[in-house]
């Protein structure tokens, strides 16, 4: 699946929602699925900066595909990079570099895009994209 | 005269906001307090009819601007019992104060000499004294604190001696609500040859404090946290020590004369205060201490603990839930967690329902790190919250918990 399909997928699941809660606690089950990054990655080189909980994120690719892991210590932090995650991993680099995040917005999360949210939204999508140039540049 | 809560809370317009599309419950007044209509009205009068630059203003307008400031500042030295009003220095806020103060002092100390520090300190009355201590060789000392999130005096005394120069220690603790015994505190370092700054960027809103009585020798706060605007706060120093310390801004204001070759200072307390002041901030905080005073501290203080005393307990009801900081003298302030769930969890939760807490290390890592947590959830009360809302938000919580779990 391309990456808007995925975003497409994730809208219209969201559009089922009536209410914050029901999409929370969506956000929270999504969370408990995140791939876990690798213990071992659980380092300083790995934390995300600019949340007020910790995320730790980790990328490896395979045959032109990036992957991502990741983990949180607060649970809709987690959701919300399982969100990310889901839409970024498997892609090839240049697609996770070409791709915009205006669903974000649409699934009724767009309070969490602000740069000043403690959540580091901004700087988990920042840190995906960074992963992503650092492996297409391998690619070049 | 007791409280009434409910024409209290008709003077803050922001109460009637709704949150999310709930009526916002507001907890997180020991990050910043809300403002009454009274001071709102103080400041639209101001821009309004007599917004000029004060001091050495011939015309009219200039002239009422510097009456009204100086006037603030006569109200705040009254409201602390400071025994000049050149005592009393606008800053911009704590942080301002307490930096003037560790600047100050940074000429004064030397190789050896040890400054203490509290453990349950703010990050702002940390790093200053960190950043002095570099600078001049000086050592950082802390008195360390109990579980109860108490300070150890004994240790305290034992880390007093004849080079201990500086105490800094705060009022009440901004993560905990921990009171601190201060008058015992200045009292030993007096004897001890040391000066005392004390932070009361939490206590102010809640008591009030005699800096004669006290005998402190400074004292620090905010207007922002006392029903007044951000960005203005005053230093209390005694008149002896604000003499024995260096200007710490040069500019406009603290100027007496000024040639290439040589700039003389300004007298107190203009020398403190370089630039054009933030006038109507001042003058606004002296309009929130006339509001508080007219309701009185007394009453404020009777009506907190209420609040305090009744979330207390209807927060240990709670399933897993943990209190941090259960000092037998404590305000308004309670920082708690639930289980294992991550206090921004919580926080996020509760927004959605209209509910403003702080959640975080409250800019007190050290204090997090004693207790080995990433934070705490803290809600914190002011004499216009009620036990309604003290409800409201525990039926929340709970809810919020039962998503989170």
């Amino acid at each position: 699946m391309t990456i808007e399909e995925i975003q497409n997928d994730i809208i219209d699941e969201f559009s089922m929602f009536e209410d914050w809660e029901e999409r929370y606690q969506y956000m929270i089950d999504l969370g408990k699925t995140l791939p876990l990054i690798d213990e071992k990655f659980k380092t300083e080189d790995h934390i995300i900066k600019g949340c007020q909980s910790k995320v730790w994120v980790h990328a490896d690719m395979e045959d032109d595909k990036v992957n991502f892991t990741a983990d949180s210590d607060a649970i809709i932090t987690k959701g919300i990079i399982a969100i990310l995650i889901r839409v970024f991993s498997n892609q090839h680099p240049k697609a996770i570099l070409d791709a915009n995040t205006d669903f974000i917005d649409e699934i009724g999360l767009k309070e969490h895009l602000s740069p000043t949210r403690a959540n580091g939204l901004v700087s988990m999508i920042k840190q995906l994209k960074m992963y992503a140039i650092a492996y297409q540049t391998q690619l070049n | 005269m007791t409280l009434n809560v409910q024409d209290i809370r008709r003077d803050f317009p922001i109460l009637n906001r709704k949150v999310n599309g709930k009526p916002l419950i507001y907890f997180d007044n020991a990050a910043t307090s809300q403002t009454p209509q009274q001071v709102i009205d103080v400041i639209v009068d101001y821009y309004s009819n007599y917004n000029a630059n004060i001091h050495r203003g011939v015309h009219s307008l200039s002239q009422e601007a510097t009456d009204a400031y100086e006037q603030a500042r006569l109200k705040i030295q009254t409201h602390f019992n400071a025994k000049h009003s050149h005592e009393i220095i606008f800053t911009a806020g704590t942080t301002h104060g307490i930096n003037l103060v560790a600047n100050g002092f940074s000429s004064l100390l030397k190789k050896g000499d040890e400054v203490l520090v509290s453990a349950l300190e703010h990050h702002s009355n940390i790093v200053p004294w960190q950043m002095l201590c570099e600078r001049t060789g000086a050592t950082l000392k802390v008195i360390p604190m109990n579980q109860n999130g108490e300070l150890i005096l004994s240790e305290f005394d034992s880390l007093l001696n004849e080079n201990t120069k500086l105490v800094f220690v705060n009022h009440i603790s901004n993560a905990l609500g921990t009171i601190n015994p201060i008058e015992y505190i200045i009292e030993k370092a007096h004897s001890a040859g040391a000066a005392v700054l004390v932070d009361g960027a939490q206590s102010c809103p809640h008591l009030k404090p005699d800096v004669q009585q006290l005998d402190v020798d400074f004292y620090v706060c905010s207007a922002h946290k006392i029903c007044g605007p951000t960005g203005v706060g005053m230093l209390y120093g005694k008149e002896e020590w604000l003499k024995k310390l260096p200007p710490y801004q040069g500019g406009g204001e603290m100027i007496a004369e000024v040639s290439f070759e040589k700039t003389t200072y300004a007298n107190l307390p203009h020398k403190f205060e370089a630039g054009t002041p933030n006038v109507c901030g001042g003058i606004a905080f002296g309009a929130a201490l006339d509001y508080m005073n007219t309701i009185g501290f007394d009453n404020i203080a009777k009506y907190e603990n209420t609040l305090l005393d009744y979330a207390t307990e209807q927060l240990l009801q709670v399933d897993g839930l943990k209190i941090y900081g259960t000092a037998k003298e404590k305000t308004s302030v309670i920082s708690f967690n639930v289980a294992n769930i991550h206090p921004y969890d919580i926080g996020t939760i509760l927004d959605k329902m209209g509910i403003a807490v702080r959640t975080g290390h409250h800019c007190a890592q050290p204090i997090m790190d004693f207790y080995q947590i990433p934070g705490t959830i803290r809600a914190s009360f002011m004499f216009y919250n009620t036990k309604e809302e003290i409800d409201t938000f525990i039926t929340a919580l709970k809810k919020a918990v039962m998503m989170l779990s």
